[in-house]
């Protein structure tokens, strides 16, 4: 056998077994790229499937009688009134009307619990947007209670819980079901409202503003920063000692636990500057802090992949330092930048801890109007729901959950879209 | 700083003082070529009507020093080629002329490079200007990711070159013509610089170096990523250039400085070994070790 020959066959036999590994190695990527798949649709079959029943809500069609006697007033735009006024009797009374066999203190209690607490008020919403029905009677659909909405949800799905309700309230439901008069509706609620102890009551508006004042206060302060920072560190800075050091310091940073900065900004900010608590100031700063190394490492890299011939080129033209970053780094690096701080963006709105450390983790109803109205978050807001022992907050806990995710999501689309979309080829 | 008077310096041939029966056997066994065997640059490296002087020039990155002792003028309106093999410093030499080796972190510079009798690297020297006097072609075609336009009017427009959009406009269109690419891309100024070929990109970028006039353009090995008939367009424009201004060019190609140069030096592991008309350094070199080179015995 030749030398050729007798070296054919060890490579033919050698590449059965490379081919083998190779086929082996293909196996073993199509497996994590499943597992990990998999874990993501679990989670999103899971979130889902709880928390989709919080986007409706259940209610009751009553006939209200808006009775100037009842309520106690005479003037809608008489302040003192509409605070003294007995708004809570309208749903009562108009309830009772609905059955009036019922009979009995804990019965009439158990009847006035069909309906939401925040019911009377918000008929006097109603009321106050439209003057005019002021005496009149009106057929309106009325929020029902959260054990109510929890339990007609599932006897619906056929899995009635029936746990928290007394045999008379399901056979009232059952009744107002047969005459049609009780349905699942859109939960505008859920949007338009800020936190509530009563589940049906309460919303993620004041956490979404939240979200969105402390993370425009974010990206105002550590874009600007983060970029003018990772600028002179690329381009300006010499390169010695010092500059190492920074750079250590900015990589341990970014991989510093976020509680640390929330101690922090607690220490700092609220301490010695007195900056009020559980403001979007305060967590603006806070996640600032925690996001600007993520934002100078990212800009950095996108500045440092501007190719050099284009700043020969610019300084070669006579451009001056500032000029050549500005006029041709700047811009070509910016779509990196961007994305950055967007991922930047999307890490900070799903930080809680160090939201924890500096009060904004408190129960708040009102939404937040303004940089310095105590605010809460979303993350924050998942976290109160989830510990809260109402049976309905685990379906609100789920449906916060996927719109914090949408956001994400919606904020890591549009980092992709972007880097696309600005992207030059040279 | 001792800023010597250049005009006075006359036009010298030195005669190699240099025995060439020393080194002629080393080169014929191929090995032992020693640069220590000569002291001084042999040639005409002096001009009575110098635009650039250099006098002891020695140029360090770091510890490692990259040109020893270099001597030479250019001179108005002239097109000086320099070659030499890989590593000889003929590029960081191009760059000491518009101090591009400012950027280069750790670059040192002695000696005295005067342009017009001023000395480039005076302290109270504004690089920009420099720059704007010096214009530079470089190896790669570099135009910026913009419009055709915007590469030609970017000079004019950070040196406040243009008073109106009309000047402007004008400026743009006598480099293109001048850069010989105004009939290739009159339809699509606007269109981005990226998109034309190599050799419209190198000629975009020479266009973009001449708008704002300058008095000297370095060309740094301007077409070794171009093909032979986009490297016969630039070699022609730069002989058009040359009524205009003083070219210094660093080539591989020894038939490139031949044909667009008037005169060649020679560079060897950091020192200038001889200067002389082109003409006379491919047919009778002075040095055996430019001999050597051009024959092709090393390279």
């Amino acid at each position: 056998m030749s030398k050729q020959t007798e070296n054919l066959v060890k490579i033919q036999h050698s590449l059965k077994r490379r081919n083998r590994s190779e086929a082996r190695f293909r196996w073993y990527g199509r497996l994590a790229v499943f597992i990990g798949l998999a874990a993501v649709a679990t989670l999103f079959f899971d979130i889902i499937g709880k928390g989709h029943g919080a986007f409706k809500a259940t209610y009751i069609k009553l006939e209200v009688h808006y009775d100037q006697a009842l309520i106690d007033i005479d003037n809608l735009t008489d302040t003192e009134q509409m605070i003294a006024g007995n708004w809570q009797a309208l749903p009562k009374v108009a309830l009772r009307e609905k059955f009036p066999n019922v009979s009995g203190r804990s019965d009439k209690r158990r009847l006035n619990n069909l309906l939401s607490s925040g019911a009377g008020f918000d008929l006097k919403d109603r009321l106050v947007a439209n003057p005019h029905l002021l005496g009149r009677k009106e057929s309106i659909w009325i929020l029902a209670d959260d054990d109510i909405d929890t339990y007609f949800k599932s006897w619906l799905a056929g899995d009635a819980y029936a746990a928290r309700l007394s045999s008379k309230q399901v056979q009232w439901i059952e009744g107002l079901h047969q005459q049609g008069l009780i349905e699942l509706q859109f939960n505008i609620n859920l949007f338009t409202r800020g936190d509530s102890r009563e589940p049906e009551q309460a919303g993620i508006r004041g956490a979404v503003m939240g979200s969105l004042l402390t993370l425009v206060l974010t990206l105002m302060l550590s874009f600007p920063i983060g970029v003018a920072a990772a600028i002179y560190l690329e381009e300006f800075a010499p390169k010695n000692k010092w500059t190492d050091f920074i750079e250590v310091n900015i990589n341990n940073l970014a991989a510093v636990p976020s509680i640390i900065f929330g101690l922090l900004g607690l220490a700092i900010f609220i301490n010695f500057f007195h900056v009020p608590r559980s403001v979007p100031i305060v967590g603006g700063l806070v996640l600032t802090l925690m996001t600007l190394p993520t934002i100078i490492i990212t800009s950095r890299a996108a500045i440092k992949s501007v190719p050099p011939s284009i700043r020969e080129a610019a300084l070669g033209m006579g451009a001056s330092k500032v000029q050549m970053v500005l006029h041709h780094v700047l811009p070509l690096a910016l779509p990196g930048m961007l994305t950055g701080a967007i991922i930047g963006m999307a890490q900070a709105l799903g930080e809680t801890a160090p939201l924890l450390m500096i009060g904004m983790v408190a129960f708040i109803v009102d939404i937040p109007g303004s940089f310095t109205d105590p605010a809460t978050v979303l993350p924050v807001q998942i976290f109160l729901w989830a510990d809260s022992p109402e049976r309905a907050f685990i379906e609100k806990t789920s449906a916060a959950i996927m719109v914090l995710l949408t956001f994400l999501i919606i904020m890591n689309t549009s980092a992709v879209w972007l880097r696309k979309r600005l992207e030059r080829r040279w | 700083m001792g800023v010597k008077d250049t005009t006075a310096v006359p036009v010298i041939n030195k005669k190699a003082s240099i025995n060439r029966q020393t080194i002629a056997p080393k080169i014929a066994s191929g090995h032992g070529l020693d640069v220590d065997d000569h002291k001084v640059t042999v040639g005409q490296s002096f001009s009575q009507n110098a635009k650039m002087t250099m006098r002891n020039v020695n140029v360090f990155y770091g510890d490692k020093q990259a040109i020893y002792d270099v001597n030479i003028d250019i001179a108005k309106n002239e097109v000086m080629a320099m070659i030499g093999p890989s590593g000889c410093g003929k590029s960081t030499f191009l760059r000491t002329l518009n101090r591009m080796n400012d950027t280069v972190e750790g670059c040192r510079v002695e000696g005295d490079i005067l342009m017009d009798g001023e000395n480039l690297y005076a302290p109270k020297l504004d690089v920009v200007e420099l720059r704007a006097r010096v214009g530079m072609v470089f190896q790669k075609p570099n135009p910026f990711p913009k419009s055709i336009y915007d590469n030609v009017a970017y000079g004019p427009k950070i040196h406040g070159l243009a008073d109106t959009r009309v000047d402007l406009d004008e400026i743009v269109e006598s480099s293109l013509r001048k850069a010989s690419l105004w009939e290739e891309v009159k339809e699509r100024l606007h269109q981005p610089g990226t998109g034309l070929s190599g050799g419209q990109q190198q000629r975009l970028c020479i266009a973009r170096a001449i708008a704002v006039s300058p008095e000297i353009i370095l060309m740094d090995e301007p077409c070794s990523a171009l093909d032979p008939i986009a490297t016969a367009k630039i070699e022609e424009l730069i002989e058009e250039l040359s009524q205009n201004f003083t070219i210094a060019i660093v080539t591989h190609s020894m038939q490139q400085a031949a044909r667009v140069s008037h005169r060649t030096a020679y560079f060897h592991l950091g020192k200038l070994i001889e200067v002389n008309p082109t003409e006379q350094v491919f047919t009778m070199p002075e040095h055996p070790l430019t001999e050597a080179y051009i024959t092709g015995r090393f390279g």
